[in-house]
Order: C-alpha cells, then sequence, then structure tokens
C-alpha cells in the first residue's frame, strides 16, 4: 500500500499546535474557574490526542479497518469511563421505596 | 480440512529444528515455531517458580501456627500469584500452542510481523528478569493484585520493580495479540474463510482482542501506582485526596478479561482435542466460535463483582451481578456443545482427550461456583475466603493448566517429531487429575466455613482439611514433574512420529510434515472443506 508523502509543513503545524496547547493547558490551570479547569484541561487533551491520531498517526487516510480498530478502542474507553462514573453517581442514592 | 496433496516422504529431510544450529539461530531467530520454544521453556521455568512459592504456602498451612513470619507469607502468596498470573498463565496457551500453530492452522508461512514476535518475547523475558530481581532483593508483599493504598503508600517491600516487570511484559502480550489478529485478517490460505477456521484459531482471535484492548489499562494503573507511590500524586490514596476504589476499578477492568486471557486459549485447545478423539465435526461450530467472541465481548462488562463488598454503589453492583451471570451462557455454549460432540462419537482414550475430560469436569466446577461469586449476598459471605481461591483454582488450574497440558500432549509429536510414551502420560494425566481435585476440593469446604485467604495462621478446627490440600498439592507436584521427565526423554529418544498420529483433521496434521519445515508447508495449501470433516462430507452442512 502506497501513501501520499505528508509535507513536512503539516508535521510541524500540528507540533506547533501541539505546543501551543500545553501552554494553554499549564494558563488555564492558573485561572480559578472552578468545576470548569477540569473541563477545559480535559477538552484541550482530547484536542491533543486527535491531532496526534489523525496526524501522526494517519488515522485520517487510513482504511476502514483501521478507523473501526480505533473506534472499538474508544468505545472499550468509553465502557471503562461510563461503568466507573455510574458508580461514583450511585454510591449516595438511597434504596426507593418498596412497590410491592 | 483440506484437499490432501501428496508427498513425497512423511520426514522432512530439513525441518525448523535442524535447520540451523547453535545459540544465535535460537535467540535471533523470526520462526514463529523456535519462538514457541523460547516461549516454551520460559514459561516453563516460571511455572515451577511460581509453583516453589506455593509450596512454601502449602507447608506453612499444614499447622494452624504455620511455619513462616506473616511477612514472609504474605510476599509467599503475592510471589506465587504474580508470577502465575503475569509469567505463566496468560503467556502460557497464546505464546507456546499459539505461536507455533495459529500460521500452520491457517495456511501460512510465519506470523505478519515475525521480528515483532522475537521482540515480544524478549519484553517478556525482560518483565520476567526484572519481576524475578525484585523476588530475590526481598520480594513484594501486596498481593498480585496490588491494592492500593497499600502498595501505593505504605508496603516497604519491592513494588515499584514488581510492577515494571509487569508493565514491560504486558507489552510482549500486547504484541502478541496484534500479531496474531493481522496474521488471521491477512495471510489465511486460499479456501481458508471464516467459516472453515479451526475454532483453535477463533479462540486465539477472542483472546488476542483482550490483548489488544485490555492490557494497556492495566500498563496505565500501574504507572499510576508508581506515581502515587513515588511523587504521591493524589490518585489511590485518600489521605492524599485519591480513591482506592477507583485502583480496584481500574485493575480488574483488565484483570477480570485477564481470566478470559487464560481460559479462552484453553478452550481453543479441547475445541480441537475432542472432535478428534470422538471422530466427529465439533458439534455446532458456529455458536462455538462465536461464544468466543461473545466471552471476550461480555468479559469486558463484569469486572465489579470482584467490588461488591469494596464500598461499590450496590446499584453498580447489581448490574454487575446480572451481567457476570450472563457470561456463563457462552461458557455453557462450549461445554454443551463438546458434551454433544462425543455423543455417539466414536471415543478413543489417549492422553489428550483425558486432559479434555478433566477440563470438562473441572471448568464446569469451577464456572458454576463463579455464579455463587456473582450472586450479591452470597459473594458477602465468601469474598476473601479460600471458597474464592477454590474457584480460580477450578478455571485457571483445573481447565488452563489440563488444557494446556492436553494441547501440549497433542501436539508434542508434531512440535518434536517423536511420540510421547502413552502409559506414563495417562498415568500423569490420572495424577494431576487426583492430585488437583484433593488439593482444592477442600478449600470450597474452608472457603464455606469462613477460613480467610492470605492468613498464615488459622483456627486448629481447620487443620484436616488444610492437610488434605497440601497433600493433594503434593500429589499434584507429582503429576506435573512426570510430564517434565517423560516428555524430556520422549524429545531426544521416543520413537519418530508419522506425520499426522492421531489420523487428526487440520492443514497442520495434513498438509506440513512432522516435525515442519521453517516455512510450514512445501506447497501453498488449498482448503476445500469445512472445519473438522471427519465425515467425510464435502460441503458444509449448516449450523449445529
Amino acid at each position: 500500500m502506497t501513501h501520499p508523502v505528508v509535507p513536512i509543513k503539516t508535521y510541524a503545524a500540528v507540533f506547533g499546535a501541539l505546543l501551543a496547547l500545553t501552554i494553554t493547558t499549564v494558563a488555564v490551570s492558573k485561572l480559578e474557574l472552578g468545576e470548569f479547569n477540569f473541563v477545559a484541561a480535559m477538552t484541550i487533551a482530547v484536542i491533543k490526542g486527535t491531532l496526534v491520531v489523525m496526524f501522526f498517526m494517519d488515522v485520517r487516510r487510513a482504511t476502514s479497518l483501521t478507523k473501526l480498530i480505533v473506534g472499538a478502542g474508544l468505545f472499550w474507553m468509553a465502557i471503562l469511563f461510563v461503568f466507573v462514573l455510574s458508580d461514583y453517581a450511585s454510591r449516595g442514592w438511597l434504596p426507593g421505596p418498596r412497590w410491592f | 480440512m483440506s484437499t490432501y496433496l501428496p508427498f513425497a516422504r512423511t520426514e522432512a529431510r530439513t525441518n525448523y529444528l535442524n535447520a540451523d544450529y547453535g545459540w544465535k539461530s535460537w535467540l535471533f531467530t523470526t520462526d514463529h515455531k523456535r519462538i514457541a520454544l523460547l516461549y516454551l521453556f520460559s514459561i516453563t521455568a516460571f511455572f515451577f517458580v511460581g509453583g516453589a512459592f506455593a509450596v512454601g504456602m502449602r507447608v506453612n498451612l499444614l499447622t494452624p501456627e504455620g511455619i513462616f513470619a506473616h511477612d514472609t507469607y504474605n510476599k509467599l502468596f503475592t510471589m506465587h500469584g504474580i508470577i502465575m498470573v503475569f509469567f505463566f498463565l496468560v503467556p502460557s496457551i497464546p505464546a507456546t500452542l499459539g505461536n507455533f500453530l495459529v500460521p500452520l492452522m491457517i495456511g501460512a508461512r510465519d506470523l505478519a510481523f515475525p521480528r515483532i514476535n522475537l521482540l515480544s518475547w524478549y519484553l517478556y523475558m525482560i518483565g520476567g528478569a526484572i519481576a524475578l530481581t525484585a523476588i530475590v532483593k526481598g520480594g513484594v508483599d501486596t498481593g498480585w493484585t496490588f491494592y492500593a493504598p497499600f502498595s501505593s503508600t505504605y508496603s516497604n517491600t519491592h513494588v515499584i520493580l514488581t510492577a515494571i516487570g509487569v508493565f514491560v511484559s504486558g507489552f510482549s502480550s500486547i504484541l502478541t495479540g496484534l500479531n496474531f489478529i493481522v496474521t488471521i485478517h491477512t495471510m489465511r490460505a486460499p479456501g481458508m474463510t471464516w467459516g472453515r477456521l479451526p475454532l483453535f484459531v477463533w479462540g486465539h482471535y477472542a483472546t488476542s482482542l483482550i490483548q489488544v484492548l485490555g492490557t494497556p489499562v492495566i500498563a496505565i494503573t500501574l504507572v499510576l501506582l508508581g506515581l502515587e507511590r513515588v511523587l504521591h500524586a493524589g490518585i489511590f490514596d485518600p489521605a492524599v485526596g485519591g480513591d482506592p476504589v477507583l485502583f480496584q476499578h481500574l485493575f480488574w477492568f483488565y484483570s477480570h478479561p485477564a481470566v478470559y486471557i487464560m481460559i479462552l486459549p484453553g478452550m481453543a485447545v479441547i475445541s480441537e482435542i475432542i472432535p478428534c478423539f470422538s471422530r466427529k465435526a465439533l458439534f455446532g461450530y458456529t455458536f462455538v466460535a462465536i461464544s468466543s467472541i461473545a466471552i471476550a465481548v461480555l468479559g469486558f462488562l463484569v469486572w465489579g463483582h470482584h467490588l461488591f463488598v469494596a464500598g461499590q454503589s450496590m446499584y453498580a453492583s447489581m448490574v454487575f451481578s446480572l451481567l457476570s451471570f450472563l457470561v456463563a451462557i457462552p461458557s455453557a455454549i462450549k461445554v454443551f456443545n463438546w458434551t454433544a460432540t462425543m455423543y455417539k462419537g466414536s471415543i478413543s482414550y489417549e492422553t489428550p482427550m483425558l486432559y479434555a475430560f478433566g477440563f470438562i469436569g473441572l471448568f464446569t466446577i469451577g464456572g458454576l461456583t463463579g455464579l455463587f461469586l456473582a450472586t450479591l449476598a452470597i459473594d458477602v459471605h465468601v469474598t476473601d475466603t479460600y471458597f474464592v481461591i477454590a474457584h480460580f483454582h477450578y478455571i485457571m488450574v483445573g481447565g488452563m493448566v489440563m488444557a494446556y497440558l492436553g494441547g501440549i500432549h497433542f501436539w508434542f509429536p508434531k512440535i518434536s517429531g517423536r511420540m510421547y510414551p502413552e502409559g506414563w502420560a495417562r498415568f500423569a494425566a490420572l495424577i494431576v487429575f487426583v492430585g488437583f481435585n484433593l488439593t482444592f476440593f477442600p478449600q470450597f469446604i474452608l472457603g464455606y466455613q469462613g477460613m480467610p485467604r492470605r492468613y498464615a495462621h488459622y483456627p486448629p478446627e481447620f487443620q484436616v482439611l488444610n492437610v488434605m490440600s497440601t497433600a493433594g498439592a503434593s500429589i499434584l507436584a507429582v503429576g506435573y514433574l512426570l510430564p517434565i521427565i517423560y516428555l524430556g526423554w520422549a524429545w531426544r529418544k521416543g520413537p519418530k512420529a508419522p506425520q499426522n498420529p492421531w489420523n487428526a483433521k487440520g492443514l497442520e496434521w495434513e498438509q506440513s510434515p512432522t516435525p515442519p519445515p521453517t516455512y510450514n508447508f512445501e506447497t501453498q495449501p488449498v482448503v476445500t472443506e469445512p472445519a473438522y470433516n471427519y465425515s467425510g462430507e464435502s460441503e458444509e452442512v449448516g449450523i449445529g
């Protein structure tokens, strides 16, 4: 399988974006945003991860099977997060009234 | 399984064993069969190291007061678990029999990435060497589960070094899984459709999915553990803002599916042995194949049953309990279909079949007691007791190790080109079965009566059952040593094996010389029949 050559400018631009986003992460952590500090940090992390996967790992031009594998990985991570967070979310719940 | 192509001879003059000589030809080989043997000798060594720790534990438990200090006992059960789980059970069948057989069974010359295959063995050995270094330096006492915050804050043993060993060996597991997935997708011989794949290959495909998707989670969990231990980052220790239950979630997200990494290849072996020695096609091929994938997928959704008494939300526990019951369905499908395969079959009782019988019985007991543990109310009673120890040893030792030994005997002629002594092998299989049950069945009773795991001392009323268990372990040890002796003898002195001593179906028996040449086949195999076509049907006959 042959791949078109990616211009080095593209890689440099992505690298620059990753550096800029890292600086942004540090800057945002200095602000007092309450719960939104976490949201902002995670949002930036997801953007950075997406850039790495799409450009450095070249998934944007990969075959459908490779995209499926990447999707499966994300789905599996979602299973982990959803189940763990549902435990935390429901820990304080008390038993409901009996219906019988 | 395939059109029978003529052979000029039953034994290739040049095969993978005599194609090259010298230590470099082994340590730098990229032949999947030689790498399988490198793994075979390595994991056998680790098996006996892990077994030595078990001997220490069983000797200690002969008397209520024990003979070892508590700290020493803690290290014994920890190192037994770590060596057996991460350095024996996880790589056992996939890295040895899987490595040897997957390319042969699908009609390929090698795995897709031969050098990555060799790299995986080196990573395994580096990880093993690091873990052994930790043991020599004084060991680790956290239990194989590394539970935080004890492991991250309070233990003063070699936690970091051991965790690094497990971390590195995890990458070996990932690379093996990756290699199998790519090989099975891209390198099947003409005519080897997904519906004709041997169930050994289906089982390894499902295993590989778990290895690739699950192992990174244990790796990152151990990194977080190290960060907390070294940098005191507040992740798991409540004293610095962490949550210990989070560690258990992350640990078991990998480690429960890891149980299926261990048992699925065992099921894969049994699915080959039973049709061969029943002279019948496997009953319900499609269901057995799909059940492997179902176990792999459902296995990822049940980890919370390890946290029923750990402070997990009761609603999460109810969901995990239900999902845990669901895993029993594909497991039961396999057991029922193996049994149905034997029904009206022409059964013979060679050693691999004896191990298969043992597997079915012991795995069924292990699986059914797993349902006890998936039941919330019973689990509260028996959590952290010997009931749990007995349950998972019935799966991992009674199931997995029986399958491993069955597989080693079944393919020994193919691997070595020699036959093993059948009488001694049957005797050893019997010894293993008796020794295993005497070791672990009393532990069900001990656990139900309330004896907790991981204690060096116990009340005197538990002594009789503990003595039985230790006596069983001694018999089991003899059962494990015997194959080392007679297989070692047979490798050099045993009678030469014909190409297909069992008259088995499958490319590895029918179209590859014994032992196979370096590139497996002399001509490109072409598959024209369904798997396990012992009745000689020319076409697939559908499901069931």
